[in-house]
């Protein structure tokens, strides 16, 4: 017997590498430490009434960030141990295996538990406040989209202790990832790790066009949306069309794999090539839709902090839509060395490099708005200014890439590396860094603190750079992507080291930003006013944090820029608009069934993973019931009465 | 709060400055390509990036001075104008900008594309030499039908000769490239691919497995001799007459996973490379099963019947590649 | 949902109004939000579809789709699907006019008629599985189950759904909450039978012929 359990164990748990089982020891004592203090504290009830179950979109935006940001804390870990790995491949730091390992898990978890999260958790906090609404269109899709996204990336990190992490690369290539290729469990947890989460993601891809569509305040014309939200709205219906395709490219691998099936498999008659296409097909629109947002939170920014109106509202609007379009018609620049014939790849060079021009005219509108404006150096408009050079110069690589019979020189090469992490750092996360700071004071009540904010935006830069301009040189050096080490031969080394070096850089940044939000919180202090830049947008004119029902009254809008012109009407001594009677606020229910249905997800996934039936079934049969349970519920919302809103509208707003 | 960070990113710039140009030169292979084709992909490379720099530069020097002009001090001369959002002349100029310039690169990278096609043949006097690829878990298996020797992980090419490089892959998809002859192509299980490169010049040129296959795929880098016509000749002749055969068994010991160092072989079984092909085509997992190679003829010309059945839709463009690849090395 | 909205009615008088409309376009956005979800389920299909158009012709010397597929039992399978569209639709009729007694009963024959619909397809799987056809058999059959059988889970889940619903109706009767929700499904089941139309056309008419 317990020669069984030791076999099953050793077979259960991933074993033999010291640094795993560092791990595994850490998250253990972390976990038990989290359960000594939750019930030490008798918080168990609070955590499960205020969080789990909430369907209050600005705490599902919290704990979206919260999970993104310890996802990312994960995805650099990754980094730093690949870097330290090229900087000195003769040391052999890392195996081979466990180096593919660790680039697979970095992409996935950079891309889809970092960047998407992040970005929901933007929309969530944001889109409401910005819209004048009280919450989602459907907030209880919106708690099992988190969960989902929560347990779908849960599943994906546990096979980091359990099973073995996958290692076929972050899309997964076929026959690499079938049966043959990757015998192992991992690629099984990846499946059901993104396949869960992207269900989620989906979901809210949905939930937030018909928020944007039909849920805006009174007045507010499609055409008088703050940029955001029309960021986010393109980003959404790119998430609508594209993220079923990942569902069923995911599927039909997991039936090669499960079933026997012969989708992308070498033998039977499968093609592997159509992987290659269907994964792109959602993959690069995936990269619009992580971008979209960013170039939204920058609009806003830029023109927050510029005090002035944002220059080119239509073209920015015609922008975004048209990016959003055209990204579904690249998806083949990704393999222009494949052998598709020049017609192929005339096309899709042409398509690519088309959507450069509605991304430079963007440019050309940012700069515009801080042209003739009064622009203040805050850390959310550090990020924002920081993007610019990045971002151009990352554009630009990007439409070298496009020029297809070069890429066949920079294909899979450093050069397209240090390409894709310049738009996506330099993009993306600078992006989001800037929403984050940008809406901090919203979310929380007390500002972020600066001095640290900056030191973090320095070492982040400079790291950027420092990391990633060696890598360009290197990819026109031949260094191939992937290697996990190198002929000394070729002189990579020293560029290596350099950009090893920055990649620290961004570590240390990393640790600043986490001084700065604890520094921040021990010496918290309250933000009076809801108001923190002096806003133009209507979040601004509620208190911060809002409260649950955001507006007491829904706003009238009758511009862009709502609050900044009733801000300017109320300076020019015009009256303040009447205010309505309130009147009692429509709600709904916090509801446990989002988090027990994704934890029956995770079951089922982890069943099918293991091919435990015993535990799949069960798990699938749990998400019928929980499904069943909601449709049969018909008491889903309440009401808040007057006299409750009245009493909390006179504690936050007498506190000014 | 700029001016110690700007202490601080000085030596940090002079350091990268250094280690660039000690490394410069010969080091950057992409861009001292020793072939027609790594000079055609060299001369693409400056050309885009002179053209998208004449407008970057300018972008990202007017970043910083309306950063600079624009920042917000008490007294500021510069203009304000808060409510200033939109100017139908400013917006059409930069839609214009990036149009002309996307047109421009546009009409050249069509015009490449065509030009540059990999398995369009290199005009020469010569005939050009083939050979035949195969990506194994975790080597190269190079073949010369014409030749009949075939080698692991090295290559030997006569310089001025066009090469034609059939490539195809036993199990995962790798990528050939050798970057001072010219750009990569995907080594594909299941079909042939057609690569024209040529070298120029004698010389030694690095030769990786540029896309990720597992394990140990960072060890599938070779070398690509290029030598006068004559040294290639003796070479040929003295790998005949001093390498073992690659035999039946012998290649089916190499698809195993594992690394290999530089082998020789003085000859190969016939109809290798279309087996290798075919090996997934109508089933029965033949992979590695025995075929006479008066069978393997015949396979090699029905299965160009077959072939359609596997080269549907995204890849029809490589149905002609097979049908004729299938026949060639005959 | 009519509690919901009488109590605090009742207890602030003369905002009854507001709230009706309010639950009128909650029920409307839940319809909308239903429509885009019919985007992303016809972008799923769609790729269904495109990757058993790529696949069709690698049988990889197995057996084709020209040989086993039977079609007369499918011609039966598509007369009943459509035949249950017409009645989802009579349904509808009937809950327009408040009669929730025919709104069910006819609820019911729709799920009675999809359910031999799956039961058809399930015998025509058992059939193709011991003529030597099943998942594993060569990438077209592995593409023709997957296209076909997701169609027949879509089938299946509305089947439950619908039983769900009708045990709903019952216990509440016709309200703007269960108007909805037959209206959804209604919705659903039509959007299924369009699809099978193709599968009808693309997987076994041109698959036979």
């Amino acid at each position: 017997m317990l020669d069984k359990i030791k076999e099953f164990a050793s077979e259960f748990f991933v074993t033999g590498d010291p640094l795993i089982l560092g791990a595994q020891v850490s998250i253990g004592l972390s976990l038990v430490a989290i359960i000594f203090v939750l019930t030490f504290f008798k918080k168990w009830r609070w955590l499960w009434t205020e969080w789990l179950t909430s369907v209050d979109h600005k705490k599902i935006g919290i704990m979206y960030i919260i999970a993104s940001i310890l996802m990312l804390f994960r995805g650099g870990v990754d980094a730093l141990l690949m870097r330290v790995q090229l900087a000195a491949p003769e040391v052999e730091f890392l195996q081979p295996e466990h180096y593919n390992q660790i680039f697979t898990t970095h992409g996935v978890i950079m891309i889809l538990f970092m960047a998407m999260p992040l970005m929901f958790g933007l929309f969530n906090i944001v889109v409401p406040l910005q819209i004048g609404a009280r919450d989602v269109a459907f907030p209880f899709l919106n708690s099992l989209s988190f969960w989902m996204f929560f347990f779908g990336a849960m599943l994906f990190n546990v096979s980091f202790i359990i099973g073995g992490s996958p290692d076929a690369g972050w899309l997964a290539y076929p026959p690499l990832s079938e049966l043959s290729g990757s015998p192992g469990l991992g690629q099984d947890f990846y499946i059901w790790g993104i396949q869960i989460s992207g269900i989620g993601s989906l979901a809210t891809g949905i939930n937030f066009v018909v928020t944007i569509l039909k849920m805006r305040a009174p007045g507010m014309k499609l055409m008088q949306m703050p940029m955001f939200v029309w960021s986010v709205l393109s980003s959404c219906i790119t998430i609508m069309f594209a993220f079923p395709i990942l569902t069923v490219t995911l599927f039909l691998l997991f039936i090669d794999r499960y079933l026997g099936a012969h989708f992308f498999t070498l033998d039977g008659g499968g093609n592997p090539m159509m992987y290659i296409n269907l994964i792109w097909m959602w993959g690069h629109p995936e990269v619009y839709i992580v971008i979209l947002p960013a170039f939204g939170i920058f609009s806003e920014i830029v023109s927050a902090f510029s005090k002035k109106k944002l220059f080119g509202y239509k073209s920015m609007v015609f922008a975004l839509m048209s990016i959003s379009f055209f990204s579904f018609f690249t998806w083949a620049h990704h393999f222009f060395t494949m052998g598709s014939g020049a017609n192929v790849n005339a096309f899709f060079a042409l398509t690519t490099m088309l959507i450069a021009i509605p991304t430079g005219v963007k440019i050309f509108n940012w700069l515009f708005t801080m042209y003739r404006g009064r622009i203040t150096f805050t850390t959310p408009m550090m990020w924002t200014i920081a993007f610019i050079p990045c971002f151009v110069v990352g554009g630009m690589t990007g439409v070298l890439l496009s020029v297809a019979p070069a890429d066949f020189q920079f294909h899979n090469s450093y050069f397209l590396i240090a390409h894709f992490h310049q738009v996506l750092i330099g993009g993306v996360v600078f992006g989001y860094f800037a929403g984050l700071y940008y809406w901090w004071p919203k979310m929380f009540g007390f500002r972020l603190h600066e001095g640290l904010g900056k030191w973090a935006f320095w070492f982040w830069n400079i790291g950027f750079y420092v990391c990633f301009m060696p890598q360009y040189a290197l990819g026109l050096m031949g260094m191939t992507r992937r290697f996990n080490a190198y002929d000394f031969d070729m002189g990579w080394q020293p560029l290596n080291v350099v950009s090893t070096v920055g990649a620290f850089l961004m570590g240390i940044a990393f640790i600043f930003q986490v001084w700065q939000i604890a520094h921040s919180i021990r010496f918290f202090k309250k933000e009076k006013d809801g108001d923190a830049w002096d806003g133009r947008t209507l979040e601004w004119s509620i208190p911060s944090p809002a409260p649950l029902y955001n507006f007491a009254r829904l706003p009238q809008v009758t511009s862009q820029d709502e609050w900044w012109e009733e801000k300017q009407r109320i300076a020019n001594g015009q009256p303040a608009k009447p205010l309505a009677p309130l009147e009692p606020i429509h709600m709904p229910k916090n509801s446990g069934i989002p988090f027990i249905m994704s934890l029956c997800w995770f079951t089922a996934g982890f069943g099918f993973v293991w091919d435990w039936l015993w535990m799949a079934i069960p798990g699938l049969i749990g998400v019928a019931i929980c499904m069943l349970a909601r449709s049969f519920s018909y008491d889903t919302d309440y009401y808040i009465p007057v006299d409750e809103i009245e009493r909390t509208e006179a504690a936050l707003r007498g506190t000014k | 709060m700029m001016r110690p960070f700007l202490r601080v990113l000085t030596p940090v710039f002079i350091m990268l400055m250094a280690v660039l140009l000690s490394g410069c030169g010969e080091q950057f292979i992409v861009l001292d390509p020793k072939g027609p084709i790594g000079e055609s992909q060299k001369d693409l490379i400056y050309f885009s990036t002179i053209l998208c720099a004449v407008i970057i530069v300018p972008v990202l020097i007017l970043t910083a001075v309306i950063v600079w002009r624009y920042r917000d001090k008490p007294g500021s001369k510069a203009s304000y104008k808060p409510n200033w959002e939109h100017s139908t002349k400013l917006e059409i100029t930069w839609w214009s900008i990036p149009i002309v310039a996307i047109l421009i690169l546009a009409i050249v990278t069509v015009k490449y594309t065509y030009a540059l096609e990999p398995s369009k043949p290199i005009e020469s006097a010569k005939a050009p030499i083939t050979i035949q690829v195969t990506s194994l878990d975790w080597k190269w298996l190079f073949k010369y039908p014409e030749e009949d020797i075939a080698t692991i992980n090295y290559i030997k090419i006569p310089e001025d000769v066009p090469i034609k490089f059939q490539l195809t892959s036993d199990t995962a998809m790798n990528s050939f490239w050798v970057p001072q002859l010219g750009g990569q192509i995907y080594s594909m299980s299941g079909m042939a691919m057609t690569l024209f490169l040529q070298a120029d010049e004698q010389g030694s040129y690095y030769g990786s497995g540029a896309n990720f296959t597992g394990k140990d795929f960072a060890k599938m880098t070779f070398k690509v001799d290029a030598t006068s016509e004559e040294d290639y000749k003796a070479w040929v002749d003295e790998v005949k007459a001093t390498s073992p055969a690659l035999t039946m068994e012998g290649f089916e010991k190499l698809t195993e996973p594992s690394t290999s160092d530089v082998q020789l072989f003085s000859s190969f079984p016939e109809g290798l490379f279309q087996k290798v092909v075919m090996q997934y085509v109508n089933g029965g997992g033949g992979a590695h099963q025995h075929h006479g190679s008066s069978e393997a003829e015949a396979t090699g010309t029905t299965d160009t019947e077959a072939a359609p059945a596997d080269t549907t839709e995204s890849h029809d463009h490589n149905a002609s590649n097979t049908d004729s690849n299938t026949h060639a090395g005959h | 949902m009519a509690h919901a909205v009488s109590n605090p009615a009742g207890a602030h008088g003369g905002h009854g109004n507001g709230h009706h409309e309010e639950h009128h376009d909650q029920e409307s956005m839940k319809m909308f939000g239903f429509w885009l979800f019919l985007i992303t389920d016809v972008i799923l299909f769609g790729t269904l579809f495109a990757t058993f158009v790529v696949l069709r012709l690698n049988t990889d010397g197995g057996p084709t789709g020209a040989e086993l597929l039977e079609m007369n039992g499918i011609i039966i399978s598509t007369f009943i699907l459509l035949t249950s569209s017409f009645t989802s639709g009579i349904a509808v009729l009937e809950m327009n006019k408040g009669n929730k007694r025919g709104l069910i009963l006819w609820l019911a024959i729709t799920a009675l008629l999809g359910a031999s619909f799956i039961f058809l397809e399930v015998n025509e799987f058992i059939h193709l599985v011991h003529e030597g056809a099943n998942i594993g058999t060569s990438a077209y059959w592995s593409a023709f189950f997957v296209l076909v059988g997701t169609h027949g889970l879509h089938v299946s889940v509305g089947l439950v759904w619908m039983i769900a619903l009708m045990l709903q109706l019952s216990r509440r009767g016709i309200t703007p909450v269960t108007k909805r929700k037959v209206g959804i499904i209604s919705l659903y089941w039509h959007f299924l039978d369009v699809v099978w139309i193709f599968v009808f056309t693309i997987v076994y008419l041109m698959g036979v012929m």
